[in-house]
């Protein structure tokens, strides 16, 4: 395959992923805002540390000021210059599918392009007219898919990992700094196990992951420290944990190397990646420190990503 | 006469860059005027590419360097012996019709003051003689000055400054030959000048120009005369550029700096 | 108006032979069902990618060429003649090439004038002296013909470069068939859709001297936002090559490579669609960032086809084109089956003097223009556009060609009162190789404004399925 045509292949992928995380920040901003602040003047906001958590807040700052709902959300949703907002993604996204076009199969390119095009529905209607929810829910049925596009008519070819890769890559990226921004609130508290964490951001956190009613299924009790770090970084059954991610960029890194018949660097860090977090305990994430765990594991899936990138996707290699 | 050249050109790069892409013109033409002896082209670690004669009857050999490398040399090293035609470039075989040397590239455009230099000489002699009096013209207009111009600088540019070197004398007299109607071009190639002569310019330029009857015959206006035993033909282009007998292109976001000695000498006979 | 017009459909109130499986089809489609089917197809060809972006306009890059569903038909004796003309023409303009990269024989014998070809623009020293693989430079020759009457077809002009549109030919096709099928099953309708297989065999065919196996064919496109990526991309797919742009490409050792994920991969033939100042920056154009440095070394030593051939140009420049009759007597020995459209060129000053006399009725041409862009349809002009039009032309006359304004042919067209008479013309697509080869058929383009007779696709011109019946 062409190096060019794998590169986009992983872009549509991580621009689909991107999207998806950034509908779900927009969904659980907008539901705190409906609960009643602990203060007791007004309702909670909890833009602000969305904006910080997408990375976006500086972006948002500079261009609008002070997180006023209505800003954050055309910011979140439409606005071209913020690079992860779900307009510019899915814009994105769909840049990539024309070029490689012929590389998708029917039913991929009708996914993305349907997508492309109501997105343009939306950007000439009134905004006072849209319904965030209903904004947020488009975008979560339209990344379902592509997803399942992918999942249903791809080959399962060099293509086909090439895009996974950029789905758990990126996927691995976005839970690994959803939960470091909220380290400092885990952080003191591994001493006092049983008291709970009946905190608000807690549940935001989960439900931004889609893992609000899973982590209670599979945890139950209190929300703690201790079993909220295990969900999301090592728990296989949830969807968007380290592990989980992880694992699925090595399954696709592996297939590569057996297709191609050559093993090469990235497959190594991505093996000894993997090959640590399965070694670990939540004590030994906390013994480190969250954050500078989380930094470290932030560091090495962008020095995987970069191996693919120069392994596959710049085609310099002999 | 037989001459000695050893030339190297020494490419380096502040940043590896990702490969080196050459095409050489660095081959002594055929004609009954200069017959090589023995002639090589070293690349450090070059793949050598393609090579073809082209329409101008210019050997062509390109060159790949896959990185990343930071220095690339190219030496040239060989013996030629040469012969004075006077100028007259015989037995030389092409395909390229003169006239296609009719166009100008943005070195040769004549403006005004061309065109005034060409309407001043030699008109109404033979074409021989007009293009002898084309290029003493230039030869007067533009005095041999090293620095005073650049790489890029045109025909037109040089005689407003009056100063220049064999790149733009032979700039300046492929355009006026041009309004004068004829056909004209740029040569690349080397001269040797022995202890009596100026040392200067021994990578040499000069330009062709095509006479009815005679065929392609060398001017030098840097030197006030036709290429004879001291000057080796490499190859032809349109201007400077085209002709150029090293073209090359880096891939990467290095800065390239360029190093070039070249020794012409005399062997015994 | 519309009787001093060829209608293709009608004439004397009788409905032509070919397209007698037509009559009464558009009575029997009853408005509603039109405009249902007019969306159907709109929304086909969007849902497939098919836009178009006019080239320098900018505007919405997603815009669709309209799509006519009224056919354009020919009748298999009609088109075995214009098959034969247009294959005439395509070994002749390869023949020249040929020549005047070589010893420009047709130069020598006085038959075109030598500033005409060795001055053209399109002329490129760099391919003197070097014969392609069976002697061929243009492997697409697009053809533009229009119609005046019931025998007699005219050479617009010709394109030997990389015409563009045959994606639309194969499209227009695919959505009529899938919209219409009792039209096809009602009618004896020769398939294109061999196109894509026939270019691959012909790319093949070329494969240069160094080639010692099955040819790796690759589409060199300037990149996905050129006007023409969906053709370039569409044919890539329906050939089964890559799509490559010039990053994708590289120059090592004597041969030319594609960036692989699995590495380096030689390529042997390139069907380029970006011009030739654009392909080699160490031979062309420095500033070039789509081509591929070394390019030209390799393909002049043997080691890559380029189609088409770097220099094909210089057969299909305007000026050229008055001389294409003389190329087929002086090559082929032949009388051209298909005639030109009387030329004025302006270079000429008898010619500059009769046309600014009678420009008003006279359509003037950019020699190197293309894309109805530059030029003049005197008799659909102001006084004041003609007036500018003639300041422009006596500054540089050389620049300019004209022609008497054609009566171009109708053919039925949907239109929002419902089925009129609009302008057409047609550009097929011959293919040269081991074997010139025609598929029947080709692009019709329709001028859906009344009246109008530029069909242009940037210039509001729309497309038609074109049927050639079968025997």
């Amino acid at each position: 395959m062409l190096s060019r045509t794998a590169e986009n292949l992983y872009w549509i992928a991580r621009y689909m992923e991107r999207a998806e995380t950034t509908a779900r920040f927009l969904e659980v901003g907008g539901r705190i805002a409906l609960l009643p602040s602990a203060g007791g003047a007004g309702n909670m906001s909890e833009w602000n540390s969305l904006l910080r958590a997408s990375g976006t807040e500086a972006g948002f700052a500079h261009k609008y000021g002070d997180p006023v709902q209505r800003n954050v959300e055309s910011y979140f949703f439409f606005d071209r210059d913020n690079p992860s907002s779900v307009a510019s993604c899915i814009t994105a996204a769909r840049e990539n599918a024309r070029i490689v076009r012929t590389a998708l199969t029917t039913q991929m390119w009708d996914a993305l392009n349907t997508a492309f095009h109501e997105l343009r529905d939306w950007d000439r209607m009134e905004r006072s007219e849209l319904d965030m929810a209903q904004l947020t829910d488009w975008t979560l049925r339209h990344t379902a898919m592509l997803r399942g596009a992918i999942e249903a008519t791809h080959l399962r070819n060099d293509g086909y990992d090439f895009l996974n890769l950029g789905y758990f890559l990126e996927r691995a990226d976005s839970t690994a700094r959803l939960l470091d921004v909220k380290y400092y609130v885990l952080l003191p508290q591994i001493d006092y196990v049983g008291s709970g964490l009946d905190n608000y951001q807690w549940s935001t956190l989960l439900r931004a992951l889609s893992a609000h009613r899973a982590f209670h299924w599979a945890y139950g009790g209190d929300v703690t420290a201790a079993k909220i770090a295990h969900f999301l970084i090592l728990n296989q059954q949830c969807p968007r944990s380290l592990l989980t991610s992880v694992t699925a960029a090595t399954t696709h890194l592996e297939r590569l190397a057996r297709g191609y018949g050559a093993s090469g660097k990235a497959q190594a860090r991505v093996r000894a990646l993997l090959g640590e977090l399965a070694e670990l305990s939540v004590e030994d994430v906390f013994d480190e420190g969250l954050h500078e765990f989380l930094t470290r594991f932030i560091r090495d899936v962008a020095a995987v990503g970069a191996e693919v990138q120069g392994t596959y996707l710049i085609g310099d290699m002999r | 006469m037989i001459l000695t050249v050893n030339h190297v050109s020494r490419y380096r790069y502040d940043l590896p860059v990702r490969s080196v892409v050459q095409s050489h013109r660095l081959t002594p033409s055929r004609h009954e005027g200069q017959r090589s002896l023995d002639w090589q082209v070293r690349v450090s670690d070059g793949l050598s590419g393609g090579a073809y004669r082209d329409g101008a009857g210019d050997w062509v050999q390109a060159y790949s360097v896959p990185g990343p490398v930071s220095e690339i040399s190219v030496e040239v090293v060989g013996r030629v012996e040469v012969t004075d035609m006077s100028g007259v470039l015989r037995g030389h075989r092409e395909t390229i019709a003169p006239e296609a040397y009719l166009r100008a590239t943005n070195a040769t455009r004549a403006d005004v003051a061309l065109a005034d230099l060409a309407a001043s000489a030699g008109q109404g002699t033979d074409p021989l003689n007009r293009a002898h009096s084309l290029s003493a013209a230039v030869a007067d207009a533009i005095a041999y000055r090293p620095g005073a111009t650049h790489a890029h600088t045109t025909a037109a540019e040089a005689l407003e400054l009056g100063e220049g070197v064999c790149q733009d004398h032979a700039h300046a007299l492929i355009a006026v030959a041009r309004v004068a109607g004829m056909a004209a071009r740029y040569v690349s190639g080397y001269l040797f000048s022995d202890a009596a002569g100026d040392p200067h310019e021994a990578a040499h330029a000069w330009a062709e120009v095509y006479v009815t009857g005679l065929g392609w015959v060398g001017f030098d206006p840097a030197n006030r005369c036709c290429p004879d035993d001291r000057y080796i033909r490499l190859g032809s282009g349109f201007d400077a550029r085209d002709a150029a007998p090293i073209r090359g292109i880096a891939r990467g976001a290095g800065n390239e700096s360029l190093d070039v000695t070249v020794a012409i000498g005399a062997a015994q006979q | 108006m519309t009787d001093a017009f060829f209608n293709e459909m009608f004439q004397s109130g009788r409905v032509r032979p070919p397209y007698a499986q037509l009559e009464g089809w558009t009575e029997r489609m009853p408005a509603s069902l039109r405009s249902l089917k007019q969306a159907e197809a709109e929304a086909l060809f969007r849902r497939i990618g098919i836009t178009f972006a006019v080239y320098g306009e900018g505007g919405d890059p997603d815009r669709l060429i309209p799509f006519d569903m009224f056919p354009r038909v020919f009748a298999h004796d009609e088109w075995r003649k214009l098959e034969r003309g247009i294959k005439q023409r395509a070994r002749a303009l390869n023949a020249f090439l040929v020549d005047v990269y070589g010893r420009g024989e047709i130069v020598r014998a006085g038959r075109i004038p030598s500033r005409l070809v060795y001055l053209n623009e399109a002329y490129e020293k760099a391919a003197a002296g070097f014969v392609p693989p069976r002697g061929v430079y243009s492997h697409v020759v697009g053809i533009d013909l229009v119609r005046t009457g019931p025998d007699e077809f005219f050479v617009l002009e010709d394109n030997c470069r990389t015409p563009s549109g045959v994606s639309y030919m194969l499209e227009n096709r695919e959505i009529m068939m899938r919209m219409f099928p009792d039209l096809f099953r009602g009618n004896r309708i020769e398939p294109v859709d061999r196109y894509p297989q026939a270019l691959r065999r012909t790319l093949a065919s070329v494969a240069p001297q160094k080639c010692d196996r099955d040819p790796t064919i690759v589409i060199l496109t300037p990149g996905h936002f050129n006007s023409a990526y969906y053709e370039h991309s569409f044919l890539a797919d329906l050939m089964g090559v890559e799509l490559v742009e010039g990053q994708d490409l590289f120059v090592e050792g004597e041969f030319v490579w594609m960036r692989t994920t699995r590495g380096p991969k030689r390529v042997d033939v390139i069907y380029r669609r970006l011009d030739d100042a654009f392909i080699d920056p160490l031979c062309f154009r420095p500033d070039s960032l789509l081509g591929v440095p070394g390019l030209m070394d390799v393909y002049r030593s043997g080691g890559v086809s380029i189609a088409s051939a770097p220099g094909a140009g210089v057969a299909d420049d305007k000026a050229i084109y008055c001389y294409v009759p003389e190329m087929i007597r002086f090559y082929l020995g032949e009388e051209p089956i298909l005639k030109n459209v009387p030329t004025w060129q302006c270079a000429n000053p008898d010619d500059l003097g009769h046309v600014l006399d009678n420009i008003a009725d006279l359509v003037v041409k950019e020699v190197h223009g293309s894309g109805g862009y530059g030029m003049l349809v005197g008799p659909k002009s102001t006084k004041a556009q003609i007036a500018a039009f003639a300041d422009k032309l006596r500054a540089n006359p050389g620049n300019y060609i004209a022609q008497p304004t054609l009566a171009l042919s109708t053919c039925p067209s949907f239109v929002d009162e419902g089925i009129a008479p609009r302008h057409v013309d047609l550009r097929p697509y011959c293919l040269v190789g081991e074997r010139v080869e025609l598929v029947p058929g080709g692009l019709t383009r329709v001028a859906l404004t009344e009246g109008s007779l530029v069909v242009n696709s940037s210039q509001g011109g729309g497309v038609k399925d074109t049927w050639v019946l079968a025997e």
